[in-house]
């Protein structure tokens, strides 16, 4: 499926940004054109790139000034915008990369490792097994990454599994916990204060400076929770790289 | 090579430019709030601009050099001494082992940069030396120096130190560079500085009180505020209406407005996004004095175009070149 330019906005972030705007709510569609944008940035990157930042709707382009303007000759924000036009009149939205792998992320499900899974049956009329069936029966889109390290916006959360945040939020959330908090499901990389109804943990670690990609997931990840036990959460621990 | 820490004063990290590359990922940039005072660190001892130096905030530590190198002070005047005696900022500086560097009260700006001929060598990460101390990764074991820390440096090139052996005072253990940076060539820090700031993208969002207040009014930087965000005090910035935003990119010097109404100006580690409308944007030439202001003082905002803005920062980068080949061609006599 080929952009709808009309419907592209661009606006500067300060003097070493632009904004790409592709849509105005979350949507999966708009979503492949974010990706398509990252993607085509990644394989074409430009004099003067510095990085970019996909999220929800949008894709910001962080560039040198000083670079893309030629050392002062040219404007800036012209040549960048210039450039990205052209890059999107040559591009589609990404199909088939759109069907990404699922990635698996193991997750014990309740007692110390989710003390909120109870709350958040009794919240939402469900029984605790309904809870771990729906919030691991369903696949999970990683929209973007954002607020702290390796931190996955997921859409696709059974909306039964909705519940409040905490109306005092914990001071302390260990790294790896999985949470609900209204519409949203996530899980969170670092240890962290925080006001998500916790239901479950997993051993992977979602960020990790010394890997090559030190986040686990990746905006465009499609993600499933496979429910484990506990003594497979602590082998897991113990034993990374076998698994 | 290194400098032992006698005292750990109150907040000194090891900052280069800033992790850059990995904020798809939710990784922060950090690095040196006063990136233009790192870079004219660097550039007094003829290290790249990037090369790795010591961030040192308000209460500076006392260092004890253990071999004999050339370092260089840049950015606030954090009063510093040599062995008690009163040493400049912006000069070249001859340190002989057994020199002890010492601060005093703090009397122009926040945060000063120690640069080493050679830069401190500290493992990267993630292509960075830059310390992010919320995630305890980077700089110096992820941390702010303590009392007793031994930093390594990279050795020195042997000629450079060479050139100045004999010309300290046996007595002194120090020898100061006759040359400098000339004063118009620095940022000027002031305690309530005026910042340029371009319209942030939810600009159009705020009440047309809110914009005039932004504009015309004076904002406090609270107590609570570090090297992610100064939060601001000040007559609240109302929107026309409640908005619901998705989560974008935010960066270094965005002005954005919580619920209550008080800005906040990210800083050097902002997160990489968030969903508070954007008021404003300090521009890239203004983030140097911004970074230099201390909580309790006031800042105002002035707006100003995007050509403008780009021509400024092009000024300072004009600079830096001019300067860079000024003092490799000084070096080499």
């Amino acid at each position: 499926m080929p952009f709808q330019l009309s419907s592209v906005r661009m606006f500067p972030l300060g003097d070493a940004a632009l904004v790409l705007q592709l849509g105005d709510e979350i949507a999966v569609e708009t979503h492949h054109q974010v990706k398509a944008v990252a993607q085509f940035l990644d394989q074409h990157p430009f004099p003067g790139l510095v990085e970019y930042v996909p999220a929800f709707t949008t894709v910001t382009v962080y560039y040198d000034p000083w670079l893309v303007s030629d050392w002062g000759r040219l404007d800036a924000y012209a040549a960048v915008e210039t450039h990205l036009r052209q890059m999107l009149a040559q591009l589609e939205t990404a199909p088939a990369a759109a069907q990404a792998s699922v990635k698996e992320i193991p997750v014990v499900y309740g007692g110390a490792f989710g003390p909120d899974l109870e709350l958040v049956a009794q919240h939402t009329g469900l029984r605790a097994e309904e809870v771990i069936a729906l919030h691991s029966q369903a696949e999970y889109l990683v929209y973007m990454i954002g607020f702290a390290p390796g931190f996955p916006y997921l859409g696709g959360m059974n909306p039964r599994l909705a519940a409040p945040r905490k109306q005092v939020p914990r001071a302390v959330i260990p790294a790896g916990s999985v949470g609900i908090a209204g519409l949203q499901t996530g899980v969170y990389p670092l240890e962290t204060p925080g006001g998500w109804q916790l239901i479950g943990r997993t051993p992977l670690s979602l960020f990790d400076p010394a890997r090559a990609s030190p986040s686990l997931l990746e905006m465009g990840d499609v993600v499933r929770f496979v429910p484990v036990s506990e003594k497979e959460y602590l082998n897991w621990k113990e034993r990374p790289h076998e698994h | 090579m290194s400098i032992k820490v006698e005292k750990a004063g109150l907040f000194t990290t090891v900052q280069d430019l800033g992790r850059f590359g990995f904020q798809k990922q939710g990784m922060v940039v950090s690095g040196a709030m006063d990136a233009y005072a790192l870079r004219l660190a660097n550039l007094l001892v003829n290290n790249p601009q990037n090369t790795a130096a010591l961030e040192i905030t308000l209460a500076g530590p006392c260092l004890l050099f253990q071999e004999d190198c050339l370092i260089a002070l840049a950015g606030a005047d954090l009063s510093p001494s040599l062995n008690g005696i009163s040493v400049p900022i912006h000069r070249v500086i001859y340190v002989q082992k057994g020199a002890l560097l010492a601060f005093g009260a703090p009397a122009l700006g926040c945060r000063a940069y120690l640069s080493v001929a050679g830069g401190f060598d500290v493992p990267l990460v993630m292509g960075s030396a830059a310390t992010y101390a919320r995630a305890g990764l980077g700089g110096w074991q992820g941390r702010a120096l303590q009392k007793g820390d031994v930093l390594p440096m990279k050795s020195l090139v042997s000629e450079q130190v060479s050139a100045w052996s004999g010309k300290s005072k046996p007595e002194e253990l120090f020898s100061v560079a006759s040359w400098g940076i000339a004063a118009d060539l620095l940022s000027a820090y002031t305690d309530a500085p005026t910042v340029r700031v371009l319209p942030g993208p939810e600009y159009d969002l705020f009440s047309e009180n809110a914009q005039e207040t932004f504009w015309q009014g004076e904002f406090k930087i609270a107590t609570a505020s570090d090297r992610m965000g100064f939060r601001l005090e000040g007559p609240p910035l109302e929107l026309k209406e409640p908005v619901e935003l998705l989560s974008s990119a935010v960066t270094f010097g965005t002005v954005q407005v919580t619920p209550n109404g008080n800005p906040i100006i990210l800083l050097a580690e902002h997160q990489t996004t968030g969903g508070y409308p954007r008021i404003g944007q300090v521009i890239s030439a203004d983030l140097p004095v911004l970074a230099q202001v201390r909580p309790g003082q006031c800042v105002r905002f002035r707006e100003v175009s995007l050509a403008e803005a780009h021509a400024l920062y092009y000024q300072q980068e004009r600079t830096l070149e001019h300067l860079s080949r000024a003092i490799h061609l000084q070096s080499k006599r």
